[in-house]
């Protein structure tokens, strides 16, 4: 495919606002997890959870969309200029010319559980009686409206590949010539749905996440907010490929051998025209369940030599869901932008299923060329190749 | 104005309460036939073994059913297939089932449950189903959700294969929610679309900033409560043989559709 320019990015999540703040984070190796104090009813677990989305306050306009999930979308769209960015696009470009495709997995159902809690008469509240909080398209209807974009605006909600698969989508909109221009991203927030339900699936660490350590006792849910523009052309790093796939597998665990993983991967490269060797640096999925991380690993050892170096960042961020396709791809380019490639934080003995490409400390290198592993609830896989601006 | 890649449909399927096939929904769609009585209250997909079968819900047995039929239509390899699924609400029963649990008791929620409530449930199930390790997506823009359906189909035919199956679903909402998310009874309506080639059915879309004209048929008027019915203009324009449509595309815009019959 023709690369693509992303000529702005911005992440929001528990180890802060904005890029800088994420920077700092994955050279300090300071996580952003705490205990669980989200949920009403005490889960013995460490989330991820952005301080200060309570607080945030939409302006009056948009009011009819306001609900935590839509609250930290918000956030996110004020750090690193992004907002100016998106005006500046749409100036460029027409309104019309600019597509708006969003990940998400639960967007704001924390909204539909409030509802729940406060019946009245066996209906919703007044103030939670609004049909578009209670809907997927949630994010996407409320983006439409906070930036003003009139491209096609879409909600992607394939779990925890959605955000990753929202560059494919906007990849062909460009390419076909649909629109010029795409803000992407992801937004999902803490809510009792994913928290309990992947308490229920067994999935749920009692400790701070450890991805790929021998020990680890499964995943540290999270929330985040981020998103790219993708253009044509100009300043910035490019997306030079997608790769989606399915495992035909399980709804909720992965295919033993790791075949969907490995064709979304060689996909993607495929896609970029690259050989395995050309990737200097990998962002696993690596959530710290037993299965996926020692699946993963092993897909990863069968198709990549040992010059690659491959981490998860969850134990930074959390899981962030459908928000993690968009915060680990940008956690990739930050790699390309510092020459510093994370370790895998939490992470104090391999698991021996590891191959020598999984990193524990962070490492200096130059890094031209990165990818990202995205992988959902039904088998739903998507990777992503991006590489530094002159690459070639 | 855009215009999309050029289409042809290569199969059909569909299914809806008293119209539990494509045969069916475009006699009634010419007014040549009424609702089906004793047509079965949901669909039964036989491409789900028995105990999947009871495990799915109601949107994912509909999903699969017209997925199904429409692959069949076609005398195409399911497996073969990328897919784009799409809906407006995913499961609104589901969601009812989920919120009540957690206010109730959330260290009960089903683990079965949660994995359907996933607005990729009806992808995840079809891909298992079929043995499909195609690209598989899940999307939602509320109103618009059959139109930006058929957009990435269009983009998908144009950049990565030369078939595309698309899968437009809704089903009933249930409980607290159904006072608020409208949504009622079960409509389905899947196309497999190849690339245009100048023969059999073919559509020639482009993607205008201007909201899209009301339509008017029996078929949109049965179907106006679920919240898929906006796929039924589709279905109401190739049932009766009409030469073009206007679709919702949403924030604004719409799709206008020639349908032309090589």
């Amino acid at each position: 495919m023709p690369p693509l320019a992303i000529t702005a990015r911005t992440l929001t999540s528990a180890c802060g606002r904005g890029l800088a703040a994420h920077a700092e984070a994955l050279r300090d190796r300071r996580s952003g997890l705490r205990r669980n104090d989200f949920s009403a009813t005490p889960l013995d677990t460490w989330i991820g959870r952005v301080d200060g989305v309570e607080q945030v306050e939409l302006p009056e306009r948009l009011m009819g969309w306001d609900c935590r999930n839509n609250r930290l979308a918000w956030l996110a769209l004020q750090q690193d200029d992004l907002f100016q960015h998106v005006q500046g696009l749409a100036c460029r470009y027409g309104a019309e010319r600019v597509a708006l495709v969003i990940g998400t997995s639960t967007s704001s159902i924390g909204a539909s559980e409030e509802a729940y809690t406060r019946l009245q008469d066996d209906r919703f509240p007044p103030d939670l009686d609004r049909p578009i909080i209670h809907t997927p398209h949630s994010l996407g209807s409320f983006l439409a409206a906070a930036t003003g974009l009139r491209g096609p605006c879409v909600t992607v909600a394939t779990a925890c590949s959605s955000s990753a698969k929202v560059f494919a989508q906007a990849a062909r909109m460009i390419q076909t010539g649909l629109v010029d221009a795409a803000l992407v991203g992801g937004v999902d927030t803490l809510c009792g749905s994913v928290l309990f339900g992947f308490n229920a699936l067994g999935l749920v660490s009692p400790e701070p996440c450890r991805p790929f350590d021998v020990a680890r006792r499964g995943l540290s849910l999270g929330e985040a907010g981020g998103y790219a523009l993708v253009e044509r052309d100009g300043r910035g790093p490019r997306l030079l490929g997608y790769g989606e796939s399915s495992d035909a597998h399980h709804m909720s665990s992965p295919h033993p051998e790791g075949l969907g993983a490995r064709l979304c991967m060689q996909a993607a490269l495929a896609r970029a025209g690259l050989e395995p060797d050309s990737v200097d640096y990998l962002n696993l999925h690596g959530t710290a369940t037993p299965k996926n991380d020692e699946i993963e690993a092993g897909a990863v050892a069968r198709l990549f030599g040992a010059r690659l170096k491959a981490s998860s960042t969850k134990a930074w961020t959390g899981h962030t869901l459908g928000a993690a396709g968009i915060v680990e791809s940008l956690f990739a380019l930050s790699a390309i932008d510092s020459g510093m490639m994370p370790g895998t934080l939490n992470c104090d003995t391999l698991d021996p299923a590891c191959g020598p490409q999984i990193l524990r400390e962070n490492t200096r290198a130059e890094v031209r060329v990165v990818m990202n592993n995205s992988f959902g609830f039904g088998g739903n896989n998507a990777s992503l190749v991006f590489a530094a601006e002159g690459f070639r | 104005m855009s215009a999309l890649p050029a289409m042809k449909v290569l199969g059909i399927g569909a299914w809806a309460d008293g119209l539990p096939d494509w045969a069916s929904m475009r006699a009634f769609a010419r007014g040549n036939a009424g609702l089906i009585e004793n047509a079965p209250k949901k669909p039964a997909p036989t491409m789900l073994p028995a105990n999947e079968r009871r495990r799915a819900p109601d949107s994912v047995l509909l999903a699969l059913e017209v997925a199904q039929a429409a692959c069949s239509d076609a005398g195409i390899d399911p497996a073969s297939l990328p897919s784009v699924f799409t809906s407006t609400h995913g499961d609104l029963a589901i969601t009812h089932a989920m919120c009540d649990t957690l206010a109730r008791a959330p260290t009960e929620v089903s683990p079965t449950k949660f994995h359907n409530s996933v607005h990729n449930a009806a992808a995840g199930y079809w891909t298992i189903g079929v043995g499909c390790r195609e690209p598989a997506t899940a999307i939602s823009a509320f109103d618009a959700s059959f139109g930006q359906g058929l957009i990435e189909a269009a983009l998908q035919l144009a950049c990565d294969a030369p078939a595309v199956l698309l899968v437009g679903y809704d089903s009933f909402a249930a409980g607290p929610l159904s006072h608020t998310s409208k949504s009622e009874g079960l409509f389905g309506f899947a196309l497999v679309l190849g690339r245009a080639d100048g023969t059999g059915l073919g559509l020639q879309a482009e993607l205008e900033a201007a909201p899209a004209a009301r339509a008017q048929g029996p078929l949109l008027k049965a179907l106006a409560a679920n919240a898929m019915g906006p796929a039924a203009v589709l279905a109401q324009a190739l049932a009766c043989g009409a030469s073009a449509c206007e679709l919702n595309a949403g924030n604004g815009s719409r799709l206008n559709i020639e349908i032309a019959r090589g």
